[in-house]
C-alpha cells in the first residue's frame, strides 16, 4: 500500500501534501491537550510495532504481497489522532531510510494509512464495542472487525489514487505519464486482495495484540479514552 | 506497565522479520500491487510511463528495500541478515522520533502531567 515514487502525478501528490499539513497540525494540537506524558512510551512502542509488523510481507501465492499496519491497534489504544502522528512517522522513516514508498508520495501514503485507516477503524471499533466492558470479548471482536474495515478503506483510497492517474495525465501519444492502470482495474484488484486476505491478517494481528494487552496490561484498557478527556485538563 | 516485556516482544519480531522475505519467495509472490520497480512495470504494460521514469530515482534511500544499496543479488541469508538489522534500526529510530515528539507535545500542553 506504499505508493512508490513516480506513480502519482504532481497534482495528486501535491494535493495530498496540502491536505496532510493541516491534519498534522490538528493532530499536534489535539495531542498537546489530550496526550498524557505517561502514555508517550506506549505511543513509541505502538509506532515501533507498526514499523516492524509492516515488514512481514504476506504472500498471495504466485501473486503479490501485502502486510498488516498496526494502525487500528494504535487508534484503539491511544486514539485516532495519536495514530495519525505515529503512523506518519513510521511512513516517513520507511520512505527516507528504506525507500519504501516515495518521498513525493509521503502525503498520499499518510492520508491512506495514517488518516483513513485509523479513523475508520476507530469509528467502527466504537460502534461495535458500544458500552461493553473494558476487557470484554466483544471489544476484541470489535477491534478485529475495525481493523478489517479500516485496512480495506485504506486500500480503496490507495487504489483510487492509482486509478485516477491515467485520467489526470497522459502524454501527446495518449500514454499515461504516471500509474498506468485505470480505476476499473486498480480498485477491484486492490479491493479483492484486501477483502479476501490482508484484511483478515490485520484483523487477527489487531485482535491478538489487543487480547494480549488486555490480559497482561489491563490498565491500558481501562484508561480514559482521549476523546472523553477534554474537559479534565 | 511492563515496557521491557513489550520491547522484548518487538525485538523477537525483528529477528523473525525475514519470514516476510522467505514465505513470499517460497510461494512465488512478488511486490505488493502497484509497488513495482519502473523496469518491472515496463515489462507488465509494455512501456515505462515517462513521468514516472523521470522522478523514480528522485531519492536515493541509504538502505533501499531494507538492505545496503546494491544487495539485490545477494543470497537470501545475507538479505535476511540485512532485514533484521534494518528492522532493529527502524524500531529504534521510529520509537525515538515518536518518543521525542510525544514528550514535546505532552510537555507543551499538559498542566496535569505528573
Amino acid at each position: 500500500m506504499h505508493i512508490p515514487e513516480g506513480y502519482l502525478s504532481p497534482q495528486t501528490w501535491g494535493a495530498s501534501y496540502a491536505v496532510m499539513v493541516p491534519i498534522w497540525i490538528i493532530a499536534g494540537r489535539k495531542l498537546r491537550t489530550s496526550l498524557d506524558a505517561k502514555r508517550v512510551p506506549l505511543l513509541a512502542i505502538g509506532a515501533a510495532f507498526s514499523f516492524v509488523i509492516m515488514m512481514f510481507n504476506i504472500p498471495i501465492p504466485g501473486g503479490s504481497t501485502g502486510h498488516a499496519t498496526g494502525a487500528a491497534l494504535i487508534a484503539i489504544l491511544l486514539g485516532p489522532w495519536a495514530a495519525v502522528l505515529a503512523i506518519s512517522v513510521v511512513l516517513v522513516v520507511q520512505a527516507l531510510l528504506f525507500g519504501d514508498g516515495g518521498i513525493t508520495a509521503i502525503g498520499a501514503n499518510c492520508f491512506n494509512m495514517a488518516v483513513v485507516m485509523p479513523f475508520v477503524s476507530y469509528g467502527v471499533y466504537r460502534l461495535v464495542a458500544g458500552r461493553s466492558g473494558a476487557t470484554s470479548r466483544r471489544r476484541i471482536l470489535a477491534a478485529g472487525i475495525a481493523a478489517y474495515v479500516g485496512l480495506n478503506a485504506a486500500a480503496i483510497t490507495t487504489a483510487v489514487m492509482f486509478g485516477i492517474q491515467p485520467l489526470i495525465a497522459h502524454g501527446p501519444d495518449g500514454r499515461p505519464l504516471y500509474a498506468p492502470f485505470p480505476l476499473k482495474l486498480a480498485v477491484p484488484v486492490m479491493a479483492a486482495e484486501h477483502l479476501l486476505l490482508f484484511g483478515f491478517v490485520e484483523a487477527v494481528v489487531t485482535a491478538v495484540a489487543l487480547s494480549y494487552l488486555a490480559r497482561t496490561e489491563p490498565e491500558l484498557m481501562l484508561a480514559p479514552k482521549p476523546a472523553a478527556q477534554g474537559a479534565s485538563g | 506497565m511492563n515496557m521491557r516485556r513489550l520491547w522484548v516482544i518487538l525485538v523477537v519480531f525483528a529477528v523473525l522479520a525475514p519470514l516476510g522475505l522467505w514465505v513470499p519467495a517460497r510461494l512465488g509472490a512478488g511486490d505488493a500491487w502497484g509497488e513495482w520497480s519502473p523496469d518491472d512495470l515496463g515489462e507488465q504494460v509494455g512501456f515505462v510511463p515517462r513521468g514516472l521514469a523521470r522522478i523514480a530515482d528522485l531519492w536515493k534511500a541509504p538502505a533501499p528495500d531494507y538492505a545496503p544499496p546494491g544487495w539485490e543479488g545477494k543470497s537470501l541469508a545475507q538479505q535476511s541478515a540485512a532485514y533484521i538489522v534494518s528492522a532493529l534500526l527502524g524500531l529504534c529510530i521510529t520509537a525515538a522520533l515518536i518518543y521525542a515528539l510525544g514528550r514535546w507535545l505532552a510537555r507543551r500542553g499538559n498542566a496535569h502531567a505528573p
